[in-house]
């Protein structure tokens, strides 16, 4: 099995938007094409660092998310590669028809960044805290679905959106998270990874519920379970070889992530397993339901995105299909 | 530049558009559904765009010398099919499959169907951002001496898209930019001033930094002059009111809102197309 190469010991913090502010000045500095555009959240969004090196090829669009990847499309039809930022409740948020025209079956290589998008988001309450975007871009033919689980990967992520052909979402968070990947932690678009190798449960994880899916592995591992966890950086496409191949191994899957589970990650794993190799499947995240302020540790306890709910849920499963592991 | 012919004078001009009228005709009565009533309307101005405005090559569609038409009213394309195909980009025969399953000519224009077609529209009001965003690309290309026109409906004014992007033009100072818009007054529900004001039209866009023209749309020389003088305005992105007549040369159509979004029945076709074919005997006789 590939080394993961993760971060050992005492982890750093960091925000994932960070990231994806380094990762865009490094692709700015390799590619000359690459051109960034922001609707009035550019130091929210990290995209100061890109904007502060290269003034001519940053775009101030306001508060106007329509415009901002609109205007995105028309830049890549002139050979750009634009990255376009704000909020991921307003974008994709508020212009996903014109994403969904205009870049999509345009098919024009525009990348979206969606920052502040989860629970985690906190104080700001639900309007802010953008659950749905998953499933919004999910749906979409053409696009690639990304959500890194650190500020390491987003950078990574990033640089690997640079030279993508299609159009790409990026999945960004506000607050500072756990940094665990390390430089040389393999990624690649439409690659998951196998974080923690195991044989009793398989938790497929994205965005900064990796991190909970590693917590929770450890925990189980209290238990004498081994629980194996796939990280899944690419959304969409999936990652299906490597999950129905786990699956098939541990008959039991946990999804995780921060996000509604109606047309996110978990969505995508029922539709693969249901079709393709039909598993027993808990979905840890938002159960069709809105945020609300408070702690981004409160607010994860409160709708369930901890390591506790993962292990509890692997415990759940391991307990209601134990007769199958047995018979 | 490209094999158009440039030294058409205007009497051949207006014959062309004349005959773009008729294969819309045609083309929307085969299709049983479509727009009539804007691609009528705008036969004048997509003559005048590609037979002497637009720097473009049909036989390569992908030049990157080409000047960039952008058409933000979706609806309206069967004209623009019809005016590629009489410009050299394809036979003519191929007007026929208008709506047609597997035909490279969508009910609404997609770019990855039709060489030429430069972007994916229909949904109303990102056109002209579209069009801000290849007037920046060429400007940080340092192609500046490539023009980016785009045609937009009054109708779609309404969407709030367009207005972000007539700020942007504007801060920006889009100088290789002109925006074509056609004022026909009517939209699918009824004239503009009922279904959601325009007016003042010419003041909303000077306050937002635009070069105002405005023209008679269905004047192909006031059409080639307007452009022209917007190619001498350098310090602002140029809007052209253009006026025009929906369901411009069929008589039973002129003016009528619910020609918007309906094609023609085979008797309304043959109807349209003798009135056009003699041009209410301007041109020449049904006969010769």
């Amino acid at each position: 099995m590939t080394e993961m190469h993760l971060a050992r010991g005492e982890l750093d913090k960091e925000d994932i938007r960070l990231g994806f502010g380094k990762g865009l000045l490094e692709a700015g500095k390799r590619h000359e094409n690459v051109v960034a555009l922001c609707a009035d959240l550019t130091e929210s969004t990290r995209m100061n660092l890109f904007a502060d090196a290269f003034p001519e090829r940053f775009i101030q669009v306001g508060v106007a998310e329509q415009n901002l990847v609109t205007v995105g499309s028309g830049l890549a039809a002139m050979g750009k590669i634009p990255f376009v930022s704000s909020y991921a409740a307003f974008s994709p948020g508020r212009n996903w028809e014109q994403i969904r025209t205009t870049i999509c079956l345009n098919d024009q290589p525009v990348k979206i960044a969606g920052s502040h998008a989860g629970i985690s988001v906190g104080a700001d309450g639900a309007t802010h805290q953008m659950l749905e975007d998953i499933a919004l871009m999910r749906a979409l033919p053409n696009m690639v679905v990304l959500a890194p689980a650190d500020s390491v990967e987003a950078a990574k992520a990033t640089l690997a959106m640079a030279t993508d052909e299609r159009p790409n979402y990026i999945r960004l968070t506000r607050e500072a998270t756990p940094v665990i990947t390390t430089d040389n932690t393999p990624f690649a678009i439409g690659k998951a990874f196998i974080f923690r190798p195991g044989s009793d449960v398989t938790i497929v994880s994205t965005g900064t519920m990796t991190y909970q899916a590693m917590a929770a592995a450890q925990m189980l591992a209290k238990d004498y379970i081994r629980a194996e966890v796939i990280h899944a950086p690419t959304i969409k496409p999936l990652d299906s070889d490597m999950i129905l191949d786990s699956a098939a191994r541990t008959r039991l899957v946990v999804t995780a992530e921060e996000a509604q589970i109606n047309g996110g990650l978990g969505g995508a794993v029922a539709e693969l397993l249901s079709e393709q190799l039909p598993t027993p499947l808990v979905r840890v995240g938002v159960r069709d339901r809105f945020g609300e302020s408070g702690k981004p540790e409160e607010l994860l306890k409160h709708f369930g995105l901890t390591h506790n709910h993962i292990a509890m849920a692997a415990h759940h499963l391991l307990m209601n299909h134990r007769h199958q592991r047995t018979g | 530049m490209g094999k158009v012919p440039r030294q058409l004078k205007t009497a051949e001009l207006e014959k062309i558009a004349n005959d773009i009228r008729m294969d819309v005709i045609k083309m929307l009565e085969h299709a049983g559904s479509g727009h009539s009533a804007g691609p009528l309307g705008l036969a004048d101005i997509f003559t005048a765009l590609y037979f002497k405005i637009l720097k473009h090559d049909p036989g390569n569609p992908d030049w990157d010398e080409r000047d960039i038409l952008v058409l933000s009213s979706g609806h309206c394309v069967p004209v623009r099919y019809a005016t590629m195909a009489h410009a050299g980009y394809f036979d003519k025969k191929e007007l026929i499959s208008l709506r047609q399953f597997g035909t490279r000519l969508q009910g609404h224009p997609e770019r990855l169907r039709l060489p030429g077609m430069e972007t994916t529209s229909g949904p109303l009001g990102s056109g002209l951002s579209q069009a801000c965003g290849m007037a920046l690309g060429l400007r940080m290309n340092k192609a500046q001496h490539r023009w980016v026109y785009v045609v937009m409906s009054d109708g779609e004014l309404d969407e709030g898209n367009s207005w972000e992007a007539a700020m942007l033009a504007s801060k920006y100072k889009l100088n290789n930019l002109v925006a074509i818009i056609d004022r026909n007054n009517i939209q699918i529900e009824g004239p503009t001033e009922i279904v959601m004001p325009l007016e003042d039209l010419s003041a909303k866009w000077e306050s937002f930094g635009w070069h105002v023209l405005e023209i008679d749309g269905n004047d192909i020389e006031a059409v080639i002059d307007a452009c022209a003088m917007a190619k001498a305005i350098v310090e602002r992105p140029v809007a052209i009111v253009a006026h025009t007549i929906p369901g411009k040369g069929v008589d039973f159509m002129e003016y009528d809102f619910h020609w918007h979004g309906a094609p023609p029945n085979h008797e309304q076709a043959v109807k349209a197309l003798k009135e056009l074919r003699t041009l209410g005997g301007k041109i020449r006789s049904e006969h010769q």
